[in-house]
């Protein structure tokens, strides 16, 4: 089972922006209980992806910069980029067959 | 096609309490969710009236304690949004989701409500961008800013008084001179330095290029307009009834709510509704759970009625 690694605002562009990889990233806050419910189904595509995409998570109490860099407002917010480049958001518990549908589309 | 004694839609207090109660007395259960376990109450940060829990509970975790009886009694939380809902000629139900098709004997319809939009312009389009219907989840990125609560229930006046731990300021905006609210939460806000509070107004547009950055008023008594810069707009203005896939099978009232007796019986035999998306609900937790536990009863009196050996 591979999960998420941590990501912070010190390393946000050397392993988000620098990466070879597509790489989604989970933005969550401790308190946020729709983020617990995120939480799993980002393990579970975490490990579907494997060597296909880079999975993150930050944690928004912690880092106040990135989210604030992409105006985030809400959370859980799943982020994906591509070559540095944001492709897509994902605002708000959605389903997992969701989640994926909008992550394949990210990447093509 | 799945067999089932009872399918519940919706997996919050209500939908999860009933199925406590029909997997504990051993009837084949499934409980249909659209989204996430638990409903309204999943987002609440403390619910502070709901009763052994003296120092309040997290909305989330007490969902969690929840499915997780339910699961300990055989129910099967099943992540499908229910698209409709017919009754066959020999006295089943059938369920359509977008991924399948099941059968049931009995139907309990816990669906909720979801929260009511403005429907004004910018506001789906600055959705995650400011505008909010979750203090309890979004009030944290206002940190030292001043925000804008639609509404003047107790929603409004609770998460609001959530948002004044970050916002520098909350603008309380009601249409009428008057708070709905209960005493309580009313007295707590007015005594907080940062509520504030705006009457007799409506908001008109909300505008903003990529982030809100203001609103535009209208005082409803004078017509005069006004605007106010602020950096979010949470909206607390009421509830839709989930009751769409009831449209057509029973009555609903003017609201969109489902009419049902003191049994949470519908017209139709077998099919019951319990919780907020039913008529004259108190529109708490507690009440909700009370309706799921009245709803499962009563299916399982039609059930041992309609088929009395089981088969
Ligand atoms: C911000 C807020 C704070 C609150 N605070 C309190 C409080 O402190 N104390 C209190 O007692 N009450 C409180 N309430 C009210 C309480 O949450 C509700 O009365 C209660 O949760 C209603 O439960 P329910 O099961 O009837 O509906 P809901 O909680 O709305 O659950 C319905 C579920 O059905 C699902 N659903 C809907 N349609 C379908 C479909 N077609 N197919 C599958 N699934 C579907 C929904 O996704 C949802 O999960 C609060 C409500 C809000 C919004």
């Amino acid at each position: 089972m591979s999960s998420p690694r941590e990501v912070t605002d010190a390393t946000f562009e050397s392993d988000v922006v620098g990466s070879d990889l597509p790489v989604l990233v989970d933005f969550w806050a401790p308190w946020c209980g729709p983020c617990r419910m995120v939480a799993p189904l980002v393990d579970e595509l975490s490990d579907e992806y494997a060597g296909k995409v880079n999975f993150f998570k930050m944690n928004t109490d912690e880092n106040p910069a990135v989210p604030s860099k992409f105006g985030i407002r809400s959370i859980p917010t799943l982020l994906i980029f591509k070559g540095g480049e944001l492709q897509g958001s994902i605002v708000g518990f959605r389903p997992k067959s969701e989640l994926k549908k909008r992550l394949e589309e990210a990447l093509v | 096609m799945q067999d089932l004694d009872i399918a519940i839609v919706g997996a919050g207090g209500a939908g999860l309490t009933s199925a406590i109660y029909t997997g504990r007395a051993r009837r084949r259960t499934a409980v249909f969710e659209r989204l996430m376990t638990g409903g309204q109450i999943a987002t609440t940060d403390i619910v502070e009236n709901y009763p052994g829990f003296p120092q309040g509970v997290n909305g989330f975790d007490l969902a969690q304690l929840m499915l997780q009886q339910a699961e300990k009694f055989g129910a099967q939380v099943v992540y499908e949004g229910v698209e409709s809902l017919e009754r066959t000629s020999d006295d089943r139900f059938v369920i359509h989701t977008a991924v399948e098709t099941y059968r049931a004997r009995a139907v309990i319809v816990t669906a909720g409500a979801d929260y009511a939009k403005l429907g004004v312009p910018g506001e789906a389009e600055l959705v995650g961008r400011g505008v909010s219907y979750c203090g309890t989840c979004d009030g944290a990125f206002f940190q030292g800013q001043e925000v804008a609560v639609i509404g003047g229930g107790d929603s409004a006046l609770d998460e609001g008084l959530f948002v004044t731990r970050f916002a520098s300021k909350v603008h309380v905006i009601h249409r009428r001179d008057q708070l709905r609210a209960s005493a309580l939460l009313r007295d707590r806000a007015f005594a907080n330095p940062r509520m504030d509070f705006t009457w007799n107004t409506v908001v008109e547009r909300i505008d903003g290029s990529s982030q809100v950055e203001r609103i535009q008023l209208r005082n409803t008594v004078t017509g005069e307009a006004s605007s106010m810069a602020i950096s979010g707009v949470f909206v607390f203005i009421g509830q839709v009834p989930n009751s769409h896939i009831l449209k057509g099978l029973v009555e609903l009232d003017g609201g969109g709510h489902a009419l049902v007796d003191q049994g949470m019986r519908t017209a139709i035999p077998g099919l019951f509704v319990a919780g907020d998306v039913r008529t004259g609900a108190a529109r708490q937790l507690v009440s909700a759970c009370g309706d799921g536990a009245t709803a499962a009863i009563s299916a399982e009196h039609y059930l041992a009625e309609r088929w009395p050996g089981g088969e």
